[in-house]
């Protein structure tokens, strides 16, 4: 049973709900108005003035080839950095679950990655990967294999997947670990007697009651690709080499304060944006419906 | 269709033992009840019998042939869980047909064997649900069909009524017995409830603490308890166990004097059902009486006796509600009377 408290009057309510819609106002209404507002505009070459153009910045961008890579080269990034962090993530929970003692040695030292920064992440698998002193490069070197992602585009794509995918492992690896730990051992046990042995219960039997968690995870890890890897990309290549990774969130940054085109940059904010909210409502409509078993 | 062996079956978690030397030989279509409080290690045993923990010492047969090393599949075996364990992504039909699929039986034979189990359990129009959807004597239901599609040799249930109500608990107490005689399967059936050890079993097992305390049918069980925890804990109300003296005139209850069945001497514990009581202005026990329950059929008096021994007895038709607070003489068959050691609480007698 649910409980609701009903207020009399409008002011009690209206303070308790103030500071919440006070932050969002600061930090999400009024950016994203400004967002809108700009994407209307050009500013001339110098930030002087700025002349209205409707929706003339939405049309180039959609015209311009550059943006349509930069998409493209999004959709690449987000699928590989979501299928990296999680099916690794999946395969060390299984095992963990598997582990009666030391599970919870084995789980603490898988979260720690989770604590370095993207940014500080993207540093360190740089240097490993650096051409001139880089570890593994050097290692690669020796093994015949010519490693060098400041030329190589798909190289570059590799480094910054992993590099972005290797922190989220711990995120990941958290939420698998608990909801396997919740699937009934009953349930494991009948499957066992009804034949099945470990790796055809896991797909029959497991993975499908993980459902909810897979979707929920494949949802945060896709919104985390698209927005939070910029750290990692602005350390380890700046979108490069020939914008072989600049991805939706990088071409914004590069755009509006590399390149000085805030309208454009604005413009690009706003389909982000878009894409974002369309996002979310996917995904709260799917977990609404699948949630409960 | 298998007879079981237990030979000698023990369990140890690390240094501490379980399980303390089972045996028992089960015989082709037997059915088997395993009960004890809880904690006796009553599932354990059942546990090891499917395969799901080990056996750490002692000799497992299944249809004669060893099976301490085969993986549960292997055991030609079913069971039955308490919280029956269906799986909660498939429709009924698929949770009573997953594995015959692994097993790699062709469509049409699966849904042949699904649709009989179906008919036999009256789960015909259910077959679409989802588990989530079902009552929990359905749920039940689908958890038996699951087990004998599969047409296993032996049948394991661990406490599957315990999740359903008082009234749902007798009818599909009566449904399992009726469907395991008709499928001739031996079956093993572990619960902590004393009725439905009475009512389903051929032959049951009492245990306490890791060990049987007797092994019997019924009848012989309640007849003539081997130890004083089965004498306990088969029959309600439970069994009075009081301290007494055996000497040459007879049993020395308190003041009261019981003729001696055996030709024994010393201390001893004397057992008394309370159904075998009679009321009997003579009689030798006298009880002051704390409390009627009345039952309708019968009535339950709980008192204490002259020495302070708290003591129960059931008396047939509704004894007057004003009986509280007075005293009552009572008396009992000298063949109702069992003797237990007070040390071993070995039967005597």
């Amino acid at each position: 049973m649910e409980k609701r408290v009903t207020f009399k009057g409008w002011l009690l309510p209206l303070c308790l709900i103030a500071p919440q819609v006070a932050i969002s106002a600061v930090f999400f209404f009024y950016p994203a108005g400004q967002a809108i507002w700009q994407s209307l505009f050009i500013p001339d070459p110098f930030g002087l003035s700025s002349q209205f153009v409707g929706m003339g910045n939405f049309d180039f961008l959609l015209s311009d080839p550059y943006y349509r890579a930069a998409f493209r080269t999004t959709a690449i990034f987000s699928a590989l950095v979501t299928l990296a962090a999680m099916v690794p993530a999946l395969f060390l929970a299984v095992m963990a679950d598997r582990l009666v003692k030391s599970a919870g040695a084995y789980r603490t030292l898988l979260i720690w990655p989770y604590a370095v920064a993207p940014a500080v992440a993207g540093v360190l698998w740089m240097f490993m990967f650096n051409t001139r002193v880089g570890v593994v490069a050097w290692y690669l070197g020796q093994l015949g294999y010519d490693w060098n992602h400041v030329l190589n585009g798909q190289e570059a794509m590799g480094l910054v997947v992993v590099a972005s995918a290797w922190g989220r492992i711990s995120y990941n690896f958290l939420f698998f670990f608990a909801a396997l730990q919740a699937v009934p051992r009953s349930v494991i046990e009948a499957a066992a007697i009804d034949g099945a042995r470990f790796w055809r219960r896991f797909f029959t039997i497991v993975l499908p009651l993980l459902s909810p968690t897979t979707f929920f995870l494949l949802v945060v890890n896709i919104v985390y690709a698209f927005f939070e890897t910029f750290g990692v990309i602005h350390t380890i290549t700046a979108g490069g080499p020939q914008q072989a990774t600049t991805i939706l969130v990088y071409k914004v940054y590069a755009d509006g304060f590399v390149g000085q085109d805030l309208g454009s940059s604005a413009a690009q904010s706003v389909i982000l944006l878009l894409v974002v909210g369309v996002l979310t409502v996917l995904q709260f409509k799917y977990i609404e419906k699948r949630v409960h078993y | 269709m298998a007879t079981v062996e237990l030979d000698n079956i023990r369990k140890r978690f690390g240094s501490e033992e379980v399980i303390g030397g089972v045996s028992l030989s089960v015989a082709d279509g037997e059915f088997i009840v395993i009960v004890g409080p809880s904690g006796c290690g009553k599932s354990t045993l059942l546990r090891m019998v499917a395969g799901l923990e080990t056996i750490t010492e002692g000799e497992l047969r299944i249809g004669g042939q060893r099976a301490n090393d085969r993986e549960p599949m292997d055991r030609d075996i079913a069971m039955v869980f308490q919280n029956y364990a269906l799986y909660p992504h498939m429709s009924v039909a698929q949770n009573m047909g997953y594995g015959l699929r692994i097993k790699g039986l062709p469509k049409a034979e699966i849904d042949a064997k699904v649709a009989e189990a179906a008919r036999l359990l009256q789960l015909d129009a259910l077959l679409d649900r989802r588990p989530r959807d079902l009552s929990g004597g359905q749920r039940q239901r689908v958890a038996m069909g699951r087990a004998i599609v599969r047409e296993p040799s032996v049948f394991l249930f661990d406490e599957p009524l315990s999740n359903l109500d008082a009234k749902l608990r007798v009818q599909m107490r009566l449904e399992i017995r009726e469907l395991q005689r008709k499928l001739g399967v031996t079956a093993l059936y572990v619960t902590h409830d004393q009725v439905e050890a009475m009512t389903m079993a051929d032959r049951m097992i009492v245990m306490n603490a890791g060990i049987a305390e007797q092994i019997g049918t019924p009848m012989e069980v309640y007849e003539r308890p081997a130890t004083r925890f089965a004498a306990q804990f088969i029959g309600s109300p439970a069994m009075n166990v009081l301290p007494a003296e055996a000497r040459e005139d007879g049993l020395h209850l308190g003041a009261a004097t019981l003729p001696n069945p055996g030709a024994l001497r010393g201390p001893v514990l004397l057992g008394l059902r309370p159904e075998h009581l009679n009321p009997d202005p003579q009689g030798p026990i006298e009880m002051q009486v704390m409390l009627a329950e009345p039952l309708g059929a019968n009535t339950l008096l709980h008192g204490r006796l002259a020495s302070g021994a708290a003591f129960t007895a059931s008396l047939p038709g509704v004894h007057r509600a004003d009986a509280e607070r007075t005293t009552l003489r009572l008396s009992i068959a000298g063949e109702n009377l069992h003797l237990f050691d007070p040390d071993t609480g070995r039967r005597l007698n």
